[in-house]
This record gives structure tokens, C-alpha cells and sequence, in this order.
């Protein structure tokens, strides 16, 4: 087996060093009757050959974003990804490392870590940010259960703009530990009065923007209600790029932001392994879940790295921790920052620019057409379209004119009487020929 | 002013109606470089042996327990900006918090000074 | 740290072995191949990309006023210096590839790189989650395929693919046991989760995150659990145990079987944190040993990278009857093809979701990639190697080291204790430290909290036996020179790594967790 080193000699010579008859003493403590006595019922091994063709066959089944017009997004979105930063991310001493625990041979990772976090400090415009969690739903359900930490309360707004999935991941937990939930019914014109719901039982608000349904959303007076009412206002979002280039929620008074950061550096990948960030004001940093990164001086007074307020985490304070999470998304989170450092503020800027003009270009071709409605007032590199008929349906014959045309709103909200509904989005990666190979195959749909 | 001590290495110092709690001078040895106390919050009501602050060195996170029953009125708030205080002076300006006392006969479960210092000699 | 010349050379050539050392002060302050290197913000500028990019052509926008002014506060870095920065940081880490990375309870195996060329086939890496499911029939096959060898692997009956960790695969199962009780009408009176005090932190951090309270289970004097203490901790409040096995000592707990049928009898259920499968895979199955949930961490057993911390997939293997519980989304098969069940009409015993989308597609094809390469008679013979490879360091090293349970066979990590340091005034600390002067990762340290200066080996079933003996010759090395007094060896260590011993009170005392523009001067 070719990745295993040991020889039949090495073998032998070893179990005669650890003075075991056969190798099967080693697993003497297994009782008799639950051994295994011979390989599973499974097949053999393959060489490297057989697997690449077996799997490239699955994989060859699959239609690639990057072969169609695509217009797929609603938390995961198509971005160019500079070659540079996956070749650097596959570093054996980048992909084959662990969590830094020995800071004096991990300072690349360190290092990367605390330039990540200022990075998504000054992007979400926060005080603070940690050294990532698992994507942005779960990234979502942290600050919940932070904010319940930090207030003391129990029951968490959900605004009818969060990402569908995010809300179901905040609601299964809380249904778990009994706290309470309002989750308002599906905003799809962001018209919703977050503000009236906000009282003395109120840990926290969480609001989306761009909301699922693609509207830029003001956060600014809700903030001021819910720092008025002891409550904690959560923002969040699902591209990371928008940020290149509407106000950041943390400018509009958010106290936690939290959100997903795959669209930066991270392929689609069928929905992971993704980055999820968060952020925070300062003055709750010991509340905060997961790995921070600090600077330090070592023994020679040079500047290094370090994981620190480790007290706050599992590994040391156990059933008290802020969070039950230990691996993060570490290869993620460098794949974020090599490919944030490539676009600068200037690259970032321009590429947001970029996603929002084709954006708008794509919604001036779609409003142009009978039977389609744009139903935004704003959006970033995405809105939110009705069709005659049923969407998912649509979609379907989309797909099957080799368009890959948007995600239908039943998809993730089925009996909510939004059938007609399709979420469409635009990146860079779109061309103009792209746009009308999707207007032509919509026109024939709807 | 008696001091009496805790078998988890807590001591209160009393001062008429009110004890100064805090860590012992072995406890904070055995920390290590403190770097973070909690305190409790000011008005607090304690019951004898409830977890009342934290103190953290780098890697440690201990939980310090009120000695005796009591509700607190005084937390030093020093030890935000300066935890190290505790390594320096535990029994002085590394305290924690005062204890206004509900019940001093609870003082008698503890030990005094004396027992301590032998208490401390069986850890070697 | 190095020696002053006695002879200095005076600019003449030296011949081999002529060499002298002299430590110099450079004034880069690199050391040759070793760069310091600045941080993005010291060499970036906010002008600069390495990414080219066209400004589009005017267009009315539908921000409604929401357009971001103030400068955001991000370096640029042009490919080559982006390269040169990355690389460089690169350079200051320990891998795998480097050498032994013996992080006991951490699984730090070779990473085949076929794994990483095939999920990074478009077809796997470019595909969307919410695109029609007709359009990946691939990756639902992919899946399903995956499904089957943990199923097989550990026979049970289900699996939940969407836990994205570890950790998150724990809270998963523990979600599957919660909602197993409550709709047994039992979730106002089975609040307790026993926890062994040799478990990983997560374990306790995860019962409690889900509103159980954690009672702890004492470790016996051979380090494993006796199911009489169980059974005298069991009764109708509690809710389950979750039991490390082999645990983290390093062994594998003798009374499982005893221990089963203790909790299932009293009505509570039996989570297994998986992380150690990696020695048992082929040798046993968890599910034939009364396990009603576990976790597995497909970036440990099944080798996808640990990437420096991150990303992870822990998907749960569940018994029958928690299988109903399991989260959406899942597969099913209907008529000729996989379908994601993706709401909770369909599923209305599930417990809801942990997660958006799938599951760890991309940690998917790797592990699926190492299972097919391995195969059934592979996989079988990587535990054994593994559990071969710390018996050997074992027996190599017992004479020197002590063993806070004994010296008894062990399976894929063997763990010391500091026992035998004392006489030394040393700690755990510095004799790690110290390996890494010797170009070794250390081991795991201070974990499991049931040793005192734990000093945990899991050398992987990737290290030739010859890697191995230079292992165990510099542990002997040091524990010799440990044990002579030598010890400025160890005091100051590291010396030869990027950097000396970092001041971690510092640190947190007075965190700086991000980088500020200095004051201008």
C-alpha cells in the first residue's frame, strides 16, 4: 500500500521489540466476539490510476459552474479565484500543519491568522475579529449564543431577511435549550418593523444585509433601539465582496457581525468547506467564541504570534467555554486573506464595483421582459425576480437549455407562497453573452 | 484582624462587619503569571462555597468560591488594569472583593492562619 | 547559544571542516534561509493589487444611498510580492512534510496529494449547493458512496453528513440523543451527560451548550473507565455518556461492552467521540459495541488536511434508533436516483439543521479518495501500523519515561507522564520545547488532563520504522541529558526556531489582536 511505510520486516522486528507474538496481541483488549477476524465487506485497494478514474467519473457528472452561464447564489456565490492563491494554500507547510499550539514553528500561521483578523476587522468595521469559525450559519449561532452570554437574556429577534438556513440553524438549537426565538415570516421587500419587537427579553436582533432576498438594509436606527434596550443588534451577511462596497454594519452600529466568507478565495465546492467570520466590538472580546491570534515578543524581544484568551475556550475551560469548537477553517481562512491581500483595497473596491454593475446591467435586461419583475429597490450582486408560474420550474428548463439561472425561492421556503420567486445573482465571472444566453432561455420559461 | 483560609486556597480578612476575600499567596504560586480576574458584581448576594470570581493565568482558568455567605460590597477594580497584583501582593493589593457577612458563625468552618500554614506544607 | 572563535579565519578560505561559528548580528536581522518577514499592512499598499480588474463603465446604481466612503483600510500586494510574502511565512511553520508531527489524540498522517488534485476537480469544486440536484448526480453519488463505507466501516445504521467538525459532529449526535428523549417524554427529567474527567474538552463544552449538566467519571488506576462506576452514576436523570474510545489515554476501554448495556438499560444513550477511530477502523465496529452515536473526523481517520487548524468534516454515524432524529439535509434514494431531503415536512422526526447546505463536500471527495485508495484490506492494516508504531515508541522509550497508568500495550498513542522528570526540576514544557531544537514537532502536552504533565505520542501510521528510531534516539538523548542535569538544554529552548519562546502573559494581559497604523512620529 503505497502509503504505508512499514515493511513485513519492519514488522516483525518491531512486534519482537515490543514482545507481542503477533499483531493481533496489540488488540487483545477488543473483546473476542466483537473482532473482526477479516477485512470489511468493502473493496480492496486501487492505485492512484483506478481512484482518479472512478472519482472523475462522479465528478464529470456534475454540470461545473464555470462551463454555463451561472447565476446561482442566495450564501454561496461564483468568483474568480487567482491562481496564485490556490497554489499557495497547497504549501505542504500551509496544508499539512495543525493548529498552532507551538507558537516558535507556526509563526506562518500565526502571522497569517493575526493579518486575517485586522483584515476582517477593518472590512466588517469592527473592533475585534477571530481567527474564524465553521461557515456563516454556524458563525451565526455563535453570536446568538454570545449575546445571550453577554445580556444575560434569553430570546433572539430573527429578522424575515436572514438567510433561511441560517434561522433554522439558530432555531434547532434554541429549541434544544428551550430559549426563544421570534423568527418573522419571509421579508421579501425588507418592510418588516424589527424595532417594535425589541424589549427587556431581548438578547439580541439578527439581521441580514444584503438580506437573503438581495435588499440593502439600514441598520443604523434598529442599532440605536437595541442599545437603548440592552439588546445586542447581530449583522450579517452572506458575500463577503459587498462589502468592497456598501456601508459596513459596523459603521451603522452593529455589535456583533458575523457572515460567510467563501466568496472570497474559497470555491462553491458544493457548500464546503467554507470560512465563517466574526467580528465583535471590543468590549466583548472574552465573550467571543474560537481561536484569536496575538502579538507578542519572544525571549529575544523580537516581534511573534501567539493563540491567546485560551480561557475562554474548550480546551481549557471545558463545560464553561464560549464555544464547543476546536478545528476552525484555518486552510479557508488563509485562502480568504491571500486572496483579499491580491485585491488590496483598490482590487476589492473594483471588483465590487464590477459584481454591482453587472448586477444592475442584468436586472435592465430582466425588467425589459414581459412576464419577469424585478422586486428590488436595492441590492448589491443580487435580487430577487417573479416569474409567471412556478420558479423552481423554471429553473429546471433553465438548466435544461444549459443555464444555470438562479436558485427558486421554494427551494429554501417551500409552502410559503413565494413559488414564483427566483433569486438571481451576478458576479464578474458573467458576460454580456452570458446575461442574454439567460434572458433568451427565461423568455422561453416563463 | 483575623485571617481564616479555605481548603481551596481562598482567604477572608476580616474587618469589623465586612472580610476582604481573595487567593493565597500558594494559591497565585500555583497559577502562575495572572492575567485576567472576573469579579463579581458589586450587591451581589454570595452563599458559603458559590463560585464568585475567576482568575486566569495563560493556560488556567480557576474559579474562586465565596469563603462564607455574604453580599458584596466592594470589588477591586485594579486588578482589571493591573492582574498581576495578584502574583505580587496576594494578600494585600491582589484582593478580590469585600464581603459584607451574613452568617460569621460560618467563619468557624474555616481554618485560621496557623492551620493553614500547615495545610499548605502537606502539598510539598 | 553558539561559540564565540577561538581562531578566527581571517578572510582565508577554509577547507571542510574548518568551520567555525560566530554569531553575527545581520543587518536584515535574516538568518540565510531564515526571513523575517513583515506584516501585509508594512509592505501592502491601498493602491496596489495583484488582482486586474477593469473599472466598469458608468452605470446609475441601486445602492440607495448605502455606498461605502471611508477608506476600508486594506493593503495591496502585486502577485510577486503576495507570493514572496506567503512563501516566506510558509517557510517559518512545521508540517507534516517537514517531519513526524507525533500530536497524540491530533492524527497527523501523510496527505495523499491525489485527495487534493481530485476535490479540486471542477465538477467537485465548482459546483454549486443550490443548484438543481439534477445537475449533480455526481456528487449526491459521491455522497452516498462516502455514507456507505462509514456505515459499513462502523456498523451502524445512519450517518449525518452535514457536522462540520468535530465538535460540531458531537453536538450533532448529542442533538439526535436530545431529541431521541424528548419524544420519549423524557426530556424535562434526563438532564445529566457523564463525562469521563480523561475526555476532550469539547465533550463537556458540547453537553453543556445544549442545556445538560456534566457529571464527571473518575478514571481508574489502568486508565480507563470501570462500568461500576458508570452504573452507580446511572438512574433516570441522566440523559447519556459520552465516552472517548480507544480514549485518549491511548487505550481502549476495556468495559465498553459492560458499559453499553449499563446506559441502555437505564434508558440513556451511549455517544462515542470518535476522534481516536483511526486505531480501530477494520479492527472492530463501533455499532457492534453498543455505540448509539459517534462522530468521525474525516481530518483525522480519513486524512484530509488539517490545513493549520482547519477545515474539518465529523460526520455522525447513528444506531437505528436515533437514525429518525438525524438532521436535514439527507440523502434518500428514490426510484432510480439521490435526492436531498432538504425540509422538515419530509423528515418529521429530524431535529432541524446545523448547518447551511451539505456538509464538507470538498473534505468529502478527499476522504473518499483515501478510503478507495486504502480499501477494506488497507484501511485495516494502517490501524495496525499505527497502533504498531506507539507500542514500538513504547517499548523504546518505558525504561526512561514513566507511564502515569502502567506500562500496558496501548493502540495508536502511547502517554507519558512527568514523574520521571521531577528529579530534574524540568517540566513537559521545556523537554518539548527542547524537541524542537532537534527538528521534531513535540507531542501533545498537558493533554489528557488525567496525567500529570501529559506527554501524549501518536506517531501515525505514515512514519517508516527508520524515522521512527530517530525519533525515539532523540527522545533517549534528552532523557538522558535531561536526567544528567544538562539542563540549559532545555531551559532556554527553543533556539533554533523561528523565534524563542514566545511571552504568552504578555500577550493576553494586554491583547493586541489586530495590527494598528503606528502613531506618526
Amino acid at each position: 500500500m503505497r502509503y504505508l511505510p512499514l515493511t513485513a520486516d519492519d514488522r516483525s522486528d518491531m512486534l519482537a521489540r515490543v514482545g507481542a507474538a503477533d499483531i493481533d496481541a496489540l488488540f487483545s483488549d477488543i473483546p473476542a466476539d466483537k473482532r473482526l477476524e477479516h477485512p470489511l465487506d468493502l473493496p480492496m485497494r486501487k492505485s492512484e490510476m483506478e481512484v482518479e478514474r472512478l472519482l472523475a467519473g462522479l465528478a464529470a457528472k456534475n454540470i461545473a459552474a464555470g462551463s454555463v452561464p451561472f447565476f446561482v447564489g442566495a450564501g454561496a456565490y461564483k468568483h474568480h479565484i487567482p491562481a496564485s492563491v490556490d497554489h499557495l494554500i497547497q504549501r505542504s507547510e500551509f496544508l499539512t500543519s495543525y493548529t498552532p499550539y507551538q507558537a516558535e514553528i507556526a509563526q506562518g500561521t500565526l502571522q497569517y491568522i493575526f493579518e486575517f483578523q485586522t483584515q476582517v476587522a477593518a472590512l466588517t468595521g469592527m473592533d475585534v475579529a477571530n481567527a474564524s469559525m465553521y461557515d456563516g450559519s454556524t458563525a451565526t449561532l455563535e453570536a446568538v449564543l454570545m449575546a445571550h452570554r453577554v445580556t444575560g437574556r434569553g430570546k433572539a429577534i430573527l429578522s424575515g431577511g436572514l438567510h433561511p438556513h441560517y434561522a433554522e440553524v439558530v432555531r434547532t438549537s434554541c429549541a434544544m435549550t428551550g430559549d426563544a426565538v421570534v423568527s418573522l415570516p419571509p421579508d421579501v421587500f425588507a418592510a418588516e418593523d424589527l424595532a417594535g419587537l425589541v424589549d427587556a427579553q431581548t438578547a439580541c436582533v439578527v439581521v441580514q444585509s444584503p438580506d437573503f432576498f438581495g435588499n440593502l438594509r439600514d441598520l443604523a436606527g434598529l442599532a440605536a433601539i437595541c442599545q437603548e434596550k440592552g439588546a445586542l443588534l447581530i449583522a450579517v451577511f452572506t458575500e463577503a465582496v459587498s462589502l468592497g462596497l456598501v456601508t459596513p454594519p459596523g459603521a451603522m452600529g452593529a455589535d456583533i457581525v458575523v457572515g460567510e466568507g467563501q466568496s472570497i478565495g474559497n470555491p462553491l465546492s458544493f457548500g464546503g468547506p467554507y470560512v465563517g467570520l466574526f467580528a465583535a466590538k471590543a468590549k466583548y472580546v472574552r465573550q467571543m467564541p474560537g481561536r484569536l491570534c496575538g502579538q507578542t515578543v519572544d525571549a529575544e524581544g523580537r516581534r511573534g504570534f501567539v493563540l491567546t484568551l485560551s480561557t475562554r475556550e474548550q480546551h481549557i475551560r471545558r463545560d464553561k467555554a464560549t464555544s464547543n469548537i476546536c478545528t476552525n477553517s484555518g486552510l479557508c481562512c488563509l485562502a480568504f486573506t491571500i486572496h483579499l491581500a491580491l485585491l488590496g483595497e483598490a482590487g476589492l473596491r473594483r471588483l465590487a464595483r464590477i459584481n454591482h454593475a453587472n448586477a444592475v446591467k442584468l436586472a435592465e435586461l430582466l425588467e425589459a421582459m414581459p412576464g419577469v419583475e424585478v422586486l428590488n429597490k436595492t441590492f448589491f450582486n443580487e435580487f430577487t425576480i417573479r416569474v409567471q408560474g412556478d420558479g423552481a420550474r423554471a429553473v429546471e428548463s433553465l438548466a435544461a437549455k444549459g443555464v444555470l439561472g438562479g436558485v427558486p425561492v421554494s427551494r429554501l421556503l417551500p409552502g410559503a407562497g413565494l413559488d414564483d420567486l427566483i433569486l438571481v445573482a451576478s458576479s464578474e465571472v458573467n458576460t454580456d453573452e452570458d446575461r442574454a444566453a439567460l434572458a433568451d432561455a427565461l423568455q422561453g420559461a416563463v | 484582624m483575623p485571617t481564616f483560609y479555605t481548603k481551596e486556597h481562598e482567604y477572608i480578612r476580616i474587618e469589623g462587619e465586612e472580610g476582604v476575600v481573595g487567593v493565597t499567596d500558594y494559591a497565585q504560586s500555583q497559577l502562575g503569571d495572572v492575567v485576567f480576574v472576573e469579579l463579581p458584581l458589586i450587591g451581589k448576594s454570595l452563599t458559603k462555597g458559590a463560585e464568585s470570581a475567576v482568575v486566569e493565568s495563560v493556560k488556567a482558568a480557576s474559579g474562586v468560591n465565596a469563603p462564607v455567605s455574604g453580599e458584596v460590597v466592594d470589588i477591586n477594580r485594579a486588578l482589571e488594569e493591573t492582574p498581576a497584583m495578584v502574583n505580587q501582593d496576594a494578600a494585600g493589593a491582589g484582593w478580590f472583593f469585600r464581603l459584607k457577612l451574613t452568617d460569621p458563625a460560618e467563619l468557624e468552618t474555616l481554618m485560621n492562619e496557623a492551620a493553614y500554614q500547615d495545610y499548605v506544607k502537606t502539598f510539598g | 547559544m553558539l561559540n564565540r572563535p577561538e581562531h578566527p579565519t581571517q578572510g582565508r578560505s577554509m577547507q571542510a571542516g574548518e568551520a567555525t561559528s560566530l554569531e553575527i548580528e545581520t543587518f536584515t536581522s535574516n538568518r540565510g534561509l531564515a526571513i523575517e518577514e513583515g506584516l501585509i499592512f508594512e509592505i501592502g499598499r491601498p493602491e496596489v493589487s495583484g488582482v486586474d480588474l477593469d473599472e466598469p463603465a458608468p452605470f446609475k446604481d441601486r445602492l440607495g444611498g448605502f455606498e461605502r466612503k471611508d477608506p476600508i483600510g486594506l493593503p495591496g500586494l502585486s502577485e510577486p510580492e503576495a507570493m514572496r510574502h506567503y512563501v516566506r511565512l510558509s517557510q517559518k511553520n512545521y508540517a507534516i512534510d517537514t517531519g513526524i508531527f507525533p500530536l497524540g489524540s491530533c492524527t497527523m498522517k501523510h496527505n495523499p496529494r491525489l485527495n487534493e488534485a481530485l476535490a479540486r476537480r471542477p465538477g467537485f469544486a465548482d459546483i454549486h449547493p443550490l443548484q438543481p440536484q439534477s445537475t449533480v448526480p455526481g456528487a449526491l453519488e459521491l455522497i452516498g458512496e462516502l455514507a456507505h463505507w462509514l456505515m459499513e466501516m462502523t456498523g451502524m445504521a445512519a450517518v449525518a453528513m452535514s457536522p462540520k467538525a468535530g465538535a460540531h459532529g458531537e453536538a450533532c449526535g448529542m442533538m439526535a440523543i436530545k431529541a431521541a428523549i424528548a419524544a420519549k417524554g423524557e426530556g424535562a427529567t434526563r438532564k445529566i451527560v457523564l463525562v469521563p474527567d480523561s475526555a476532550h474538552g469539547t465533550n463537556p463544552a458540547t453537553a453543556t451548550r445544549l442545556g445538560f449538566e456534566v457529571r464527571s467519571v473518575p478514571v481508574r488506576g489502568d486508565g480507563t473507565v470501570d462500568a461500576a462506576e458508570v452504573e452507580s452514576r446511572l438512574g433516570p436523570e441522566v440523559a447519556a455518556i459520552m465516552l472517548t474510545n480507544p480514549n485518549t489515554c491511548g487505550l481502549f476501554e476495556r468495559d465498553i461492552v459492560a458499559i453499553a448495556a449499563a446506559v441502555h438499560a437505564a434508558g440513556a444513550y451511549f455517544y462515542c467521540d470518535g476522534a481516536n477511530f483511526n486505531a480501530i477502523a477494520g479492527k472492530t465496529r463501533p455499532g457492534d459495541l453498543g455505540v448509539d452515536a459517534m462522530h468521525i473526523n474525516l481530518h483525522k481517520t480519513f486524512s484530509t488536511p488539517h490545513g493549520g487548524g482547519g477545515p474539518g468534516a465529523g460526520p455522525v454515524v447513528l444506531s437505528a434508533l436515533l437514525a429518525p432524529f438525524a438532521p436535514i439535509p439527507f440523502l434518500r434514494r428514490d426510484g432510480d436516483g439521490l435526492r436531498l431531503v432538504e425540509h422538515l415536512d419530509e423528515a418529521p422526526d429530524s431535529f432541524g439543521r446545523i448547518s447551511a447546505f451539505h456538509g464538507q463536500m470538498g473534505m468529502f471527495v478527499r476522504a473518499l479518495a483515501y478510503m478507495l485508495s486504502h480499501g477494506a484490506d488497507g484501511l485495516r492494516q494502517a490501524s495496525e501500523d499505527a497502533v504498531l508504531n506507539a507500542n514500538y515508541i513504547r517499548a523504546s522509550l518505558k525504561d526512561l519515561m514513566s507511564q502515569p497508568f502502567g506500562d500496558q500495550r496501548c493502540m495508536h498513542e502511547v502517554l507519558f507522564d512527568d514523574a520521571w522528570l521531577k528529579p530534574t526540576g524540568l517540566s513537559t514544557l521545556d523537554f518539548a520545547k527542547a524537541m524542537i531544537d532537534e527538528g521534531f514537532h513535540p507531542m501533545t502536552i498537558y493533554f489528557p488532563l488525567v496525567a500529570h504533565g501529559a506527554m501524549l505520542i501518536e506517531p501515525t501510521e505514515s512514519e517508516s520504522k527508520a524515522s521512527l528510531d530517530l525519533f525515539i534516539a532523540t527522545l533517549r538523548d534528552l532523557a538522558m541529558a535531561a536526567r544528567r542535569g544538562e539542563t540549559e538544554r532545555f531551559i532556554g529552548a527553543p533556539f533554533y526556531a523561528p523565534r524563542r519562546r514566545l511571552d504568552e502573559t504578555r500577550a493576553a494581559r494586554s491583547p493586541i489582536l489586530k495590527w494598528t497604523k503606528p502613531a506618526p512620529r
